[in-house]
């Protein structure tokens, strides 16, 4: 099975975590015509990343996965506003709280410590410079090198991703959208950052090129020990990258398992059908969709957020929310009809 | 037996360049296929990025005039309607779904308003009231799954790339066409999102005798829901078949490195 080469055996959990995000809250808050609406795009988000661990985050769209990592890496700007919780870095043996840094504060982790690569972040090279210019600008300002140094160093990175150093002297519209995105990770990880978060990186790539991309993810992550933590909807990319995944509905963590723990025995329906629903070749079963669809999260159902949609719902679902509770070890689960409704 | 579209040994050439450096790129070389009138089908074509599969898709919906070959769709060859009437005909029976939702809509417009100008310019004879079109958009979004309360007055920010890439597709049935083609439908969209679009392009079929090019880099899906199948690689068909045999067994080199690279979910 090739998949296998990208295997690598879990993280150690014994390890102080890189991040602890502590019942995150996080809402768009309009006020329009007298009118105040919060969007709860994330809701009472707890999580942790242990060093070295790729942490993979599914979810359909508009599940707040994008709001998620946004409000992890501090990209807050109104009207989404960071309600309640904390999210805790820990760099260098110094624990940093993302909301207690001053703006330059900020600046200085960014990039040297935690970095990201975004979806289409093909976009962020400017389509009119060499992608020299972009180095330049983003990297050159972290790196506390001289010119020469610092060239030195990014055409040493180039290389050990084995991308041609000629690129740097390349416009953007000039490389394929595979070496594009290649570059823009090339760029997220020159500075040896101790986090990377990427949301999306391979959705849009052709499946020859996801491939390779991906195993070059792995083998960045592998080779500088950064934890990643990895966002994207497809359930297959998550069994080949990630050590362990949380599932996201409609703002929640309804589940957080290790990869194949999910993929074999996941407990919450949610996830039953997510795994239950990816196409495989070779395979030809009918695969249902959810009926419903995704909740509004300016006004989510009440209780558990998936009970409209959920074949388990039970009454209790319908009024009480279901704690993210472990059901195994390193298995947290948020079902009534796992954990037993409270009486 | 009638032919729905006959794509008869087509190629397109790219010039690249000017007076000085001129270099011609063979983006489409010599594609023959067909799509039969009584039997409703999904067709796959299949390949990386660059392999000519959007311009394929470009000059069967008439974008593109092919350099070489014919395209004709029932009967008529696309390339040679030149009015507005004949190209409005022609767009009514042949619709297209694009890639990327958030690319195809006008960020500054509300999305409704593609639907409503589409429903305007297809609706035919004495329907088209107001509320005749509104019914005949609510009832293409019912179809996949959204109502137009939902959509009305929204713009594309304010929608999931979900419900854009459904609203894209209800978009194209209002014409009710008898062929859709869709170009890289779901790889903006979740799994169950995706399954639920190609559940759809598979109900559409059924239900609506609707047929559809699917152009994907999805081999799982395609082998989900397709009748047939062309695998591309630059610019030429490598392989052809019915799906599932083809993708079950690839015999060209290129198919098969396709195959391996598909990730696949499995656990021991």
């Amino acid at each position: 099975m090739p998949t296998a080469v990208l295997q690598t055996p879990p993280a150690p959990a014994a390890a102080e975590p890189v991040l602890v995000v502590d019942r995150l809250r996080a809402y768009y808050r309009t006020h329009a015509f007298g009118l105040d609406r919060d969007i709860r795009a994330v809701d009472d988000i707890s999580l942790t990343v242990a060093p070295g661990e790729v942490y993979g985050i599914a979810g359909e769209s508009s599940s707040g996965k994008t709001t998620l990592i946004k409000t992890i890496v501090g990209a807050i700007r109104p009207p989404l506003a960071v309600v309640g919780g904390s999210v805790r870095f820990r760099f260098g043996g110094e624990i940093r709280d993302i909301y207690a840094l001053t703006p330059a504060e900020l600046q200085t982790i960014r990039w040297r410590h935690l970095s990201c690569i975004l979806q289409g972040s093909m976009n962020v090279l400017n389509p009119v410079r060499q992608i020299r210019h972009s180095f330049q600008d983003f990297a050159f300002p972290h790196m506390g090198l001289k010119p020469a140094a610092f060239w030195q160093a990014v055409r040493a990175h180039l290389a050990r991703l084995d991308l041609d150093p000629a690129v740097l002297d390349s416009y953007p519209h000039q490389l394929s959208g595979g070496m594009r995105q290649r570059t823009t990770i090339a760029l997220a990880t020159v500075c040896t950052p101790e986090f990377i978060v990427a949301d999306e990186p391979t959705t849009a790539l052709d499946v020859i090129v996801q491939r390779d991309v991906l195993t070059m993810l792995r083998d960045i992550q592998r080779r500088l020990g950064s934890s990643f933590l990895f966002v994207t909807h497809d359930m297959s990319v998550h069994a080949t990258v990630s050590d362990r995944v949380g599932i996201v509905y409609a703002g929640r963590l309804v589940e957080e398992a290790e990869t194949p723990t999910l993929f074999r025995g996941a407990l919450h329906p949610y996830t039953q059908h997510l795994v239950a629903s990816l196409p495989r070749i070779g395979d030809t079963t009918r695969r249902a969709s959810l009926p419903g669809r995704p909740p509004s999260l300016a006004d989510p159902p009440s209780g558990c957020r998936f009970h409209p949609r959920c074949p388990l719902a039970m009454d209790v679902c319908r009024e009480k929310v279901p704690a993210l509770v472990e059901a195994a070890p390193r298995h947290r689960v948020a079902c009534f009809a796992v954990s037993g409704a409270p009486s | 037996m009638s032919l729905i579209l006959d794509v008869d040994h087509v190629g397109k050439t790219f010039v690249q360049g000017g007076l000085l450096s001129r270099r011609e790129v063979e983006a489409v070389r010599d594609v023959s296929f067909s799509l039969d009138a009584e039997r409703p089908e999904i067709l796959s074509v299949v390949g990386e990025s660059g392999s000519g599969k959007s311009t394929l898709a470009a000059m069967v919906l008439g974008r593109l005039v092919p350099t070489r070959g014919r395209i004709l769709f029932e009967g008529g060859d696309v390339a040679a309607i030149r009015s507005r009437a004949g190209r409005r005909a022609f767009m009514a029976r042949v619709q297209p779904v694009l890639q990327n939702p958030f690319e195809a809509f006008n960020p500054l417009k509300r999305v409704d308003r593609y639907l409503f100008a589409t429903a305007a310019n297809f609706v035919v004879g004495g329907g088209r009231t107001r509320a005749a079109i509104e019914e005949r958009v609510d009832r293409a979004l019912v179809e996949v799954g959204l109502t137009l309360a939902e959509v009305r007055g929204r713009f594309p920010h304010e929608l999931s790339g979900g419900q854009l890439q459904r609203t894209a597709i209800a978009r194209a049935l209002i014409p009710e066409p008898r062929l859709l083609v869709a170009d890289e439908p779901v790889s903006m969209v979740d799994a169950s999102l995706r399954m639920a679009i190609v559940n759809l392009f598979g109900a559409l079929r059924d239900r609506l005798g609707l047929s559809i090019i699917y152009i994907t880099h999805d081999l799982a899906t395609a082998y989900y829901i397709s009748d047939r199948i062309l695998i591309m690689r630059k610019g030429e068909v490598v392989e052809r078949g019915a799906a599932r045999a083809v993708l079950d067994n690839p015999q060209h080199p290129y198919s098969i490195a396709l195959k391996q690279a598909v990730l696949t979910p499995d656990f021991g």
